[in-house]
């Protein structure tokens, strides 16, 4: 049945005094901002799911296997770790401030932030791949199906910094005097197990990589889309729900650091 | 959601120095010997951390009810996964 018309001016509107991006399927265009939210949140609920299932298997076995796992740790350089933190909450931030350009209308600054997010995350992975290539050379990626094949007891053809046996047999203090360690058997036993702190090393670090990559292609759609002044005051909501994705994806690396890069450097004495 | 609601970049320069600061602490109390509160430590630095990205960078400080339940249910269920999962594998 056709619908009559209430009053004669909503039959002659144009189409097109709508704002482009309202959707008629909703009252308005804030009923419409905040359903996309909602939706958004409860993906990101699903990735939550996704990771702490990781985070869940991470616990289960470090718990199991504590040694090998600080051993694991801190075979790690702690200062790529440390310095891709700071990127990527920096990131985090000018993704907040990208947010907060488009909702103002500031159609530069909001480019110009959107470009620094990416940098930043570009850097970031940049980062990951030279501690993926240390790894690889220290003979530190598991399955033996990538590389040389696993071995954390100084195999031929792996980067002396890879024997973890050594470092638990013969560990050093911080003015690079040795102290005492743990015997052979043990230490070698140790390093063998590290290869399942590894597996969660690569595996969570790996997915949270991925999800940078996918988050770099989308920022440079919107930074296409930014270009074009298509968000305004009125309309900004993919740039706000990529933010929500951006800064999801720093929250995850803000527990994984201190979970991979940090699980025991305490200096031998 | 009302039109103002959004925090100042004032606020986000405050926030993010807590960030780096704390990625800062979290690096030197893992090189302190705490012995069981090390990894308390560790975890108490990074909820902190989260809970000031998800309140300010994420909005949920200024979103309305619907946000704030979907964001606490989401981390009900993950505590579910955790303490559960944990629960039996701690308990053998």
């Amino acid at each position: 049945m056709r619908r009559s018309p209430v009053s004669t001016s909503q039959t002659t509107t144009p189409a097109t005094e709508h704002h482009p991006a309202w959707a008629h399927q909703f009252d308005s265009m804030e009923q419409q901002r905040d359903a996309s939210s909602f939706g958004m949140w409860v993906f990101l609920l699903t990735e939550i799911m996704m990771f702490g299932g990781l985070f869940t298997a991470y616990l289960i076995y470090r718990i199991r296997y504590y040694d090998a796992f600080v051993a694991g740790s801190s075979s790690i350089d702690v200062k790529w770790g440390f310095y891709n933190t700071l990127v990527l909450i920096g990131s985090s931030f000018t993704m907040a401030m990208a947010v907060w350009a488009a909702h103002k209308g500031k159609r530069m600054q909001q480019v110009l932030y959107l470009v620094l997010t990416l940098v930043l995350g570009t850097v970031f992975l940049g980062v990951k791949a030279v501690e993926y290539k240390a790894k690889y050379d220290e003979c530190h990626i598991p399955g033996g199906v990538i590389g040389k094949g696993f071995s954390a007891t100084g195999a031929a053809g792996c980067s002396a910094e890879g024997n973890i046996a050594e470092d638990i047999e013969h560990p050093k203090n911080l003015a690079g005097k040795e102290v005492s360690g743990k015997p052979r058997a043990a230490a070698e036993q140790i390093a063998r197990q590290t290869e399942i702190f590894f597996v969660f090393y690569f595996a969570m670090t790996g997915l949270h990589a991925t999800h940078m990559i996918i988050g770099i292609g989308v920022l440079l759609w919107l930074l296409r889309r930014a270009w074009n002044s298509e968000f305004g005051p009125e309309y900004y909501t993919p740039v706000e729900n990529f933010g929500l994705y951006w800064h999801f994806v720093d929250i995850v690396w803000i527990y994984l650091f201190p979970l991979l890069y940090l699980i025991n450097r305490i200096p031998h004495k | 959601m009302s039109e103002n609601s959004h925090p100042t970049p004032a606020l986000y320069l405050v926030i993010v120095s807590c960030l780096f600061a704390g990625t800062v602490l979290t690096y030197f109390a893992a090189t302190w010997e705490m012995g069981i509160f090390n990894p308390i430590v560790a975890l108490t630095i990074a909820c902190t951390k989260a809970t000031l990205v998800i309140l300010y960078f994420m909005h949920v400080r200024y979103s309305n009810k619907l946000t704030i339940v979907t964001v606490c249910a989401g981390f009900f269920w993950l505590l579910i996964l955790i303490s559960l999962s944990l629960s039996d594998y701690l308990t053998r």
